[in-house]
C-alpha cells in the first residue's frame, strides 16, 4: 500500500526523534560507564587513572550500599502494596453511584499534581513536624506525646508521603478498568446468587489483573528513582536511614565528588532497573499486537 | 422498597466516598487556608488557626523577599519549551509510524520507551560534567534540552496512540474525491488530529512542571524553576509556615487546574495506551 516514496518521507520524519534518543542514551551511557572504571574525584584534577573494578568493589561492598538497596525495596514495596490496596478500595467505593461524584474525583486525583518538594514539605512541617506540625496538635489535645515521626520513623514517614502522591495514580487507572467492566457478567453472577465477596474475587479481580499489573510495572519504574522527597525531609538521614540507592549515588556523585564510585553506583542502579524494565516492555508489547 | 434500599445505599456511599475524598485533599486544603494566615497564627493548634484573621501578607511577604515571579517564568519557559520542543519533533515521527507503519515500527516504538527506563541517577555524573563544561549548569536552554528528551519517548507513544485511531478509510476518501496530499493533510488529517495533540501537550506541561531530579540537580538561582525554588524553603524558612503555604499555593494551583482537565488523558498517557 505504501509507496517507496512515502516510505522514504516516513523515515526522514522518524529520524530526529530516533537520532536524539540514540545519542541521549548512548554518550551519557558510555561515558557512565568510561567513569566507572576510572579513579576519578573532582576535588583530585589530574589524578585520575584506570582503575578497574575498584570502584564496583568499594561500592558494592560499602554496608550504606546494603543499606540504600534495603531502603529502596522497602520504598517501592511500601509504597505499593499501600497504593494497590487503597486503589482497589477506593476504585470500588467511587464506582458506585453518589452524589458529586465528579467532584470527589477531582478531590482524590488532586495529590498526583503536586510537585514532589511541594508535597514533601508540606508533610514535613505542617503534619509532621513535633512541635507545631498538625498531627502534633492533635496528640496534645489528646495529652499524647508527640511523636517525631521523621526522626523516629524517616522511612516509613516518606513511605507515607509517597504513597500520598501515588494513591490518585493507582485509583484512577483502577477506576478508569472497573468502569469497563462487563454489567451484565455481574448481574448474571447476582442473579446467580454470587454474593459481594465472590463476585469480587472471581469477576472484578481477574478483570482488574491487568491494570494492576500495569500500575505497579509503572510505579516500580518512578519509585526506584524517588529523590526530592527525600532531599528535603530528611536528607537520607538520621544516619543514613532513609538513603536510598538514587541518593547514595547523589551523595556520592555530586556531595563528595567522588566521580568514578558514583558512575560505578550509577551503572549499579541501571542494571536493576534493567530488570524491572523488561517485565513492563514484556507487558506492553503484548498489548500492542492485541 | 427496593427502590428505597437503593436510595439509601446511594446516601452511604455518598458520605463515605465525600470522607475519602475530603481526607486525600485535606493536606492541599490546609496548605491553602494556612497561606491566608499569619506567620504566628499558622503555628497554632487548628482551632486556634480557623479562628484567625484572614490576610495576604505571605503573598507579597515571597515576592518581596525571594522574586517569586522569575521562579514562576523559569517553570513556565521550561514546560511549555520542553513540550513544544518535543511535540515539534514528535509529531512528524509518531504520524509516519502510525500512517505508513513498517516492519520495524514496533520495535523502534518500544526501543523508545525503553529510554524512558534508564534511572536518572545512572547518568547524572556525565550530565552534570557535559553541563558544567560546556557552560550549560544553572541556564534555562540546558534543563529544556533534557526535559525535552525525557518527556520526548512519553510525546510519541500518546501520539501514536491518537493518530492510530484516525480511521485510514477517511484519507482513501478524500483521496477518491481528488485531495492532494497537501489538502489531505490541511482539511483531513489536522482537525482529527488536534484533539490528540493538546492532550499530549497538556500532560506532559504538567510533568515537565512537577519534574524534580534534574531541575534539582542542574539549576542553582538563575534558572531553578519553582520545583527547585520550593526545596530551598526546606530548612531554615520552613520553619515560615505561612509563607511556604502561599509559595506552595502559588506553585501547584495551575497544574492542579490543568491536571484536573487532563484526567481523563492522564490514564491513557501514563499507560501508554495500555488502560483506556
Amino acid at each position: 500500500m505504501a509507496t517507496k516514496h512515502s516510505r522514504a518521507a516516513a523515515r526522514l520524519m522518524i529520524s530526529p526523534a530516533v537520532l536524539l534518543l540514540l545519542g541521549w542514551m548512548i554518550v551519557p551511557l558510555a561515558m557512565t560507564l568510561y567513569f566507572s572504571f576510572q579513579r576519578y574525584n573532582l576535588l583530585m584534577p589530574g589524578m585520575e587513572e584506570f582503575t578497574g573494578f575498584t570502584n564496583y568493589r568499594f561500592f558494592l561492598t560499602d554496608p550504606a550500599f546494603f543499606a540504600a538497596l534495603l531502603h529502596t525495596l522497602q520504598l517501592v514495596l511500601g509504597v505499593l502494596v499501600i497504593t494497590i490496596v487503597g486503589g482497589v478500595l477506593l476504585a470500588l467505593l467511587l464506582d458506585q453511584p453518589f452524589w458529586g461524584q465528579g467532584i470527589v474525583r477531582i478531590l482524590v486525583i488532586a495529590p498526583f499534581f503536586v510537585m514532589p518538594t511541594v508535597s514533601a514539605l508540606v508533610w514535613k512541617n505542617m503534619f509532621l513536624n513535633p512541635v507545631n506540625g498538625l498531627f502534633a496538635h492533635i496528640a496534645k489535645f489528646f495529652g499524647l506525646q508527640p511523636y517525631d515521626f521523621l526522626a523516629q520513623a524517616p522511612l516509613a514517614s516518606i513511605i507515607g508521603i509517597v504513597s500520598w502522591q501515588w494513591l490518585p495514580f493507582a485509583t484512577l487507572i483502577l477506576l478508569t478498568a472497573l468502569q469497563s467492566l462487563d454489567q451484565e457478567q455481574l448481574e448474571a453472577a447476582e442473579m446467580d446468587g454470587a454474593g459481594p465477596m465472590s463476585r469480587f474475587t472471581y469477576i472484578m479481580l481477574p478483570h482488574l489483573a491487568r491494570a494492576i499489573t500495569v500500575v505497579i510495572l509503572i510505579q516500580t519504574i518512578f519509585l526506584l528513582s524517588v529523590f526530592a522527597e527525600i532531599l528535603v525531609t530528611t536528607n537520607g538521614g538520621p544516619g543514613t536511614a532513609s538513603t536510598n540507592l538514587t541518593y547514595l549515588i547523589y551523595v556520592q556523585s555530586l556531595l563528595q565528588f567522588d566521580v568514578g564510585g558514583g558512575s560505578a553506583g550509577g551503572v549499579v542502579a541501571i542494571i536493576l532497573a534493567n530488570i524491572v524494565a523488561i517485565f513492563l516492555m514484556r507487558m506492553i508489547g503484548k498489548n500492542l499486537e492485541s | 422498597m427496593a427502590r428505597k434500599v437503593s436510595q439509601n445505599r446511594k446516601a452511604l456511599v455518598t458520605v463515605a466516598a465525600w470522607a475519602v475524598g475530603i481526607a486525600i485533599f485535606f493536606p492541599i486544603l490546609w496548605t491553602v487556608i494556612l497561606s491566608f494566615k499569619s506567620e504566628g497564627d499558622a503555628i497554632k493548634t487548628p482551632f486556634e488557626v480557623l479562628s484567625a484573621n484572614w490576610t495576604l501578607e505571605s503573598y507579597s511577604t515571597v515576592q518581596e523577599r525571594s522574586n517569586y515571579l522569575r521562579h514562576f517564568w523559569n517553570s513556565v519557559v521550561l514546560s511549555v519549551g520542553s513540550t513544544l520542543l518535543g511535540l515539534l519533533i514528535a509529531v512528524p515521527a509518531a504520524w509516519a509510524m502510525a500512517f505508513v507503519p513498517g516492519k520495524r515500527t514496533k520495535d523502534v516504538l518500544m526501543w523508545m520507551l525503553s529510554t524512558k527506563m534508564l534511572p536518572p541517577v545512572g547518568v547524572l555524573v556525565p550530565l552534570y560534567l557535559i553541563f558544567r563544561d560546556f557552560g550549560l549548569l544553572d541556564t534555562r536552554i540546558g534543563l529544556v534540552i533534557v526535559l525535552t528528551l525525557i518527556n520526548l519517548p512519553i510525546i510519541v507513544w500518546m501520539l501514536y496512540t491518537y493518530f492510530r485511531e484516525i480511521p485510514g478509510e477517511i484519507l482513501e476518501a478524500a483521496r477518491m474525491d481528488g485531495a492532494t496530499l497537501r489538502a489531505e493533510i490541511l482539511y483531513v488529517l489536522t482537525p482529527m488530529a488536534v484533539p490528540g495533540i493538546a492532550s499530549t501537550l497538556l500532560l506532559n506541561i504538567i510533568l515537565a512542571w512537577n519534574e524534580a531530579f534534574w531541575t534539582l540537580n542542574l539549576t542553582a538561582a538563575k534558572a531553578a524553576p519553582l520545583t527547585a525554588f520550593i526545596a530551598s524553603y526546606s530548612s531554615p524558612e520552613g520553619l515560615f509556615y505561612a509563607k511556604l503555604s502561599a509559595a506552595s499555593t502559588m506553585a501547584i494551583a495551575p497544574i492542579l487546574i490543568m491536571g484536573w482537565f487532563s484526567q481523563k488523558q492522564l490514564v491513557r498517557g501514563l499507560t501508554f495506551g495500555a488502560v483506556k
